[in-house]
């Protein structure tokens, strides 16, 4: 029996089987034993009874990518899983475990010389009142992964408070079949044992990290409609906001969206809305809005795959070219991008600091991979951001909204404030605020807002940059993890390689990224781009040395760290 | 029918002098309001005629309150709300046009001055106060002076030929 | 912050130092004065007053006046009012718009906003045409009114913006015309003290585009019945009256929307206990 560092688990199913609900209650009890995970899923385009599979990856250590392969899959039966069969990679190592009444695993199974073995998983849960068949799944996927069935009842005891009794016994009972059938099967690896050092431990998405970052930065306003994926954002927000005597309102669309918190914003509340591609295309005129009229506020795009309406429930990283460029005129304002599940605290909540602090529009690019994935990690640091607006509280003589100071950014009066009267408008204006048509009022209005962003201080946290090598690879967003990982193998092959990861997209920041790139001879972008976005992006801004090679492709699939530790290695000087 | 304000009471000699002046005040605003819109849209002929009426009325709202003596007319204007709308002499904003010529602007002003000569003479005629009556009737004359004023600045002026309004430059788009 | 309401203000008070550049005989020259009239009658002061405005003649009104104002986009106006008008109770908030700006590219936000009946009042300058683009046909033009962009008239059914309005939740309905502004400006002032949603349609001719509408003073007239609460009634009424009808048509009494904000019932610390195992 082998021991390794992490396993990576898919459960199957489909017509209400469940699948989603136990690779849940199998992430929180993992992480109630001590390990860290990566829950994600995959599911059909149907509302209901649709075909679904939970991937989930477990280890002692932050996992923020999926494996290359699965290690176990176990499905509860197989109808129409040929359809995302794509991402349900196995290999000769991998153990498949399929029900007898469940249909044929995809075709990709038996290609891959993965093991099968049958478990009559409905026909045992007939045998159990109220008894169903992914509990008996969870069963035996916690028996072979070596989660406790302790672990396990704790939390169907947590999510059936409700349901009564019998409920609860009856799926405790089927993880007790589950644990009992898995007995007989050997999966050939273990995952090394959990180290519990007492942090504290935290189950959370993306999605929802980033509304504690949110509140954290000290949003109070939230406006949005709902759109996949972004739409849990809201959910979350809805009632943290109540609680912390903020409000979310539900608009009629995203136009209404962003102008209403354009208008929070203005009347003095940090604002916030979240939205994906075809919504941020929506609210682009506001955006512009925004820029011209200084007001803070802070977007959140959670990327999907597209163009136009795309494939609503994939990741990919085809927006950064609207959210950078997007805007009509010169309309410099801030792009950020989180890295990770855990980096979406961070970088929203650093996303509303600089916002309000630069009185500018932030869009915050995060990902359907990071948004909706689910990941047990030990409770991140607090960080001291919060938003802090440079106001005009109180007004001498005639008062200049839009000030030329130095620096750029010019103290705002907020609505109540006596003597500070102004029209805040999208037409250029003088330093008071009136529209002009002129051209040296126009100059040196544009010129403020550059110059307040560019001469801002951002310092390190606009970029991860790690490692040493005469190769850099360049990369953002949700593929840092993957990008990590591939670096790690190659590290162990002997190859150094040194990675490069902006968060901060815009303002470009060309002497720092020239500072990371000093010595390196080669550079491998890795993107979820068709197009390639962020090679064209790098190219437009930053110098980039000798050979550039691209490993870009759109989504649905990701990226996977073997691709690039193997994109690593086959490009030998 | 779209009308103005209805005539406000007159129940004491405070009252008339208030609404009096306040009637002149209103017309140096209206004025200069014209002035500022003649000014921005580059008709400087009209500035200076706008301005010299604002400066006019402007002289009859001072004689005004020096006739009132005692009574301080605009703390009474002020306290009883005076006209509720616009008054006599308010030019008629919606008559304005940004190549209108001076005779478009004292046939405004005639309208006004009509007006208020109409006002004054509807407190001779209903008036029972004799006090009240003697004063409304100086301002009868005095508005009467005005209105022959006017006609007299008109025979300076024609009446514009048809086409005064023709500009060969279409309309701009600001926004 | 300071709540006192100051006594005696003066229109002038209220007005900036910024010429408008609305041509001479432009309805909203009477608009703007009504708005001064109507604010110093409130006595509130002009730092508590918002005036929010989207694109077209109508919307350049916030930077003639000495409240604070923003001057958006096009359409886009009421959702910036009622994200500042939640977060800002405390404010006096005034949206102006034109019958372009309000009933065209604004129709949705129209409709929800008189639907979400937030406190603040809705003013609409219709001229029926479209001015600052220099004369298309508006939702409220009239079918046979011929201009560029629709030779020989639109032929299109004039949309009825009371009507909508009412439908939709407005709390508050009247009808003015620029020209008779003192009663304009006695109306806005019971329409900003009405709670919830106000929406006041002003008539405001347009002078160089529809020279026609000089004959609107003629053709406006008083109401012939007073405001009713009833909304079937008012229906009835605003959907048959002949869309010179002035005066306050309707007054309802649903609640304002009024969402809790500024109360903070926990700590933010305690928000990361849900993500706790």
């Amino acid at each position: 029996m082998t021991e390794v560092a992490n396993l990576s688990v898919a459960i199957v199913g489909s017509g209400g089987a469940g699948a989603l609900t136990a690779g849940n209650l199998l992430i929180e009890a993992a992480s109630a034993a001590g390990w860290q995970g990566l829950l994600t899923r995959t599911v059909g385009p149907q509302i209901r009874g649709g075909e679904a599979a939970a991937l989930l990856r477990l280890a002692n250590h932050p996992i923020e990518c999926l494996a290359d392969r699965l290690d176990l899959m176990i499905g509860i039966d197989w109808l129409n899983a040929q359809r995302f069969g794509a991402e349900l990679d196995t290999g000769p190592h991998s153990l498949v475990i399929g029900d007898p009444q469940g249909g044929d695993p995809p075709p990709s199974v038996a290609k891959s010389g993965a093991r099968v073995v049958q478990i009559p998983m409905k026909e045992m849960a007939k045998g159990i009142p109220d008894g169903r068949p992914n509990m008996i799944a969870l069963g035996v996927t916690g028996k072979l992964l070596g989660v406790g069935e302790n672990f396990l009842s704790a939390f169907i005891e947590k999510r059936l408070a409700g349901k009564g009794p019998a409920a609860i016994e009856a799926s405790k009972a089927g993880i007790r079949a589950g644990f009992r059938a898995a007995a007989g099967i050997d999966l050939g690896m273990r995952l090394s044992a959990p180290k519990p050092n007492g942090a504290k431990r935290w189950l959370t998405s993306g999605n929802e990290a980033v509304g504690l970052g949110a509140i954290r930065g000290g949003i109070r306003f939230a406006a949005a409609y709902p759109i996949t994926p972004a739409t849990e954002i809201l959910e979350w927000l809805a009632p943290a906001l109540a609680r912390t005597g903020g409000v979310l309102l539900q608009a009629e669309d995203e136009l209404a969206a962003i102008n209403m918190i354009i208008g929070a914003s203005f009347g003095g509340t940090p604002s916030l809305t979240a939205t994906s591609g075809p919504g941020l295309s929506l609210m682009i005129e506001a955006l512009g809005l925004a820029t011209a009229s200084e007001i803070p506020l802070v977007v959140i795009d959670v990327m999907r795959g597209g163009p136009s309406t795309g494939i609503p429930t994939k990741s990919e990283q085809a927006d950064l070219n609207i959210a950078v460029y997007g805007l009509h005129g010169d309309a410099p304002h801030l792009v950020l991008a989180p890295q990770s599940v855990a980096d979406c605290l961070f970088t929203t909540q650093w996303a509303a600091y600089l916002a309000e602090s630069l009185q500018a529009p932030t869009i915050v690019l995060s990902d359907q991979f990071v948004g909706q994935s689910l990941v047990a990690i030990e409770r991140p640091a607090d960080v001291a951001f919060i938003g802090q607006r440079l106001r005009a509280s109180e007004v001498n003589g005639v008062y200049k909204r839009y000030a030329l100071a130095a620096g750029g950014v010019s103290p705002m009066a907020i609505p109540g404030t006596p003597g500070g009267q102004y029209t805040a408008d999208g037409l250029t204006h003088n330093e008071r605020g009136t529209p002009t048509s002129g051209a040296t009022d126009h100059q040196a209005q544009l010129d403020k807002r550059a110059r307040k962003l560019n001469e801002f201080v951002y310092g390190d946290h606009w970029a991860t940059i790690e490692g040493a090598g005469d190769l850099a690879l360049v990369t953002w967003g949700s593929l840092t993890g993957a990008a990590r990982e591939g670096i790690a193998r190659a590290a162990a092959d002997g190859i150094e390689v040194a990675l490069i990861a902006p968060r901060l997209l815009s303002p470009v920041q060309p002497e720092r990224f020239a500072a990371a790139l000093k010595g390196k001879k080669r550079v491998l972008i890795v993107e979820q781009s068709h197009g390639g976005q962020f090679h064209r992006y790098l190219r437009a801004h930053y110098d980039l040395p000798g050979e550039v090679r691209v490993l870009n492709r759109p989504g649905p699939l990701p990226i996977k760290a073997g691709e690039i530790h193997r994109a690593i290695t086959e490009w030998r000087v | 029918m779209s009308k103005r304000a209805a005539t406000p009471k007159v129940a004491s000699l405070a009252d008339l002098f208030a609404l009096a002046w306040q009637i002149e005040a209103d017309a140096v605003e209206r004025y200069k309001l014209l002035a500022d819109q003649m000014e921005t849209h580059n008709n400087p002929e009209l500035v200076k005629v706008f301005r010299d009426l604002a400066r006019a009325e402007g002289i009859h709202a001072e004689e005004i309150r020096r006739l009132a003596g005692d009574i301080d007319v605009v703390e009474h204007a002020r306290k009883t709300g005076g006209w509720k709308g616009e008054s006599p002499e308010e030019a008629d904003l919606s008559a304005a046009h940004y190549m209108m010529t001076p005779w478009h602007a004292l046939q405004m002003a005639l309208v006004g001055e009509k007006r208020a000569l109409a006002f004054f003479t509807g407190i001779v005629e209903t008036t029972k106060d004799a006090k009240i009556k003697q004063m409304a009737a100086e301002f009868v004359e005095e508005e009467a002076e005005h209105v022959n004023l006017v006609h007299r600045l008109l025979r300076k002026y024609p009446e514009p030929a048809e086409g005064w309004a023709d500009d060969p430059d279409p309309p701009n788009t600001v926004e | 912050m300071n709540l006192d309401v100051r006594p005696a203000c003066k229109p002038g008070d209220y007005k900036s130092d910024v010429k408008p550049i609305w041509c001479p005989g432009c309805g909203d020259y009477h608009v703007l004065l009504s708005f001064t009239r109507a604010f110093a009658q409130l006595g509130v002061p002009p730092e508590r007053i918002a005036v929010i405005s989207g694109i077209g003649c109508s919307s350049r009104i916030p930077a003639y006046t000495n409240c604070y104002g923003f001057h958006g986009v096009h359409g886009r106006s009421l959702a910036l009012a009622a994200g500042l008008k939640v977060t800002r109770p405390d404010l006096t908030v005034v949206v102006a718009s034109g019958d372009g700006d309000g009933y065209s590219i604004g129709g949705n936000h129209f409709i929800h906003a008189c639907r979400r009946n937030i406190d603040m009042t809705y003013v609409v300058m219709d001229n029926h045409i479209y001015g600052m683009t220099k004369g298309q046909p508006s939702p409220t033009t009239e079918p046979e009114f011929d201009t560029a962009l629709s030779p020989g008239g639109t032929g299109l059914r004039p949309f009825h913006p009371l009507v909508v309005a009412l439908a939709s939740g407005a709390n508050f309905i009247a009808r003015c015309f620029s020209g008779d502004f003192n009663q304009t400006a006695d109306i806005l002032v019971e329409a900003i003290e009405h709670p919830g949603f106000s929406f006041v349609e002003i008539l405001s001719p347009c002078v160089t585009f529809r020279p026609d509408e000089k004959e609107w003073k003629n053709m406006v007239h008083p109401a012939p019945v007073g405001p009713t609460d009833d909304p079937a009634k008012a229906a009835r009424r605003i959907m048959t009256d002949d869309g010179f009808n002035l005066g306050v048509l309707y007054r309802g009494k649903r609640q304002p929307y009024r969402p809790e904000f500024g109360a903070q019932v926990s700590d933010p610390a305690e928000l990361e206990k849900e993500f706790e195992l």
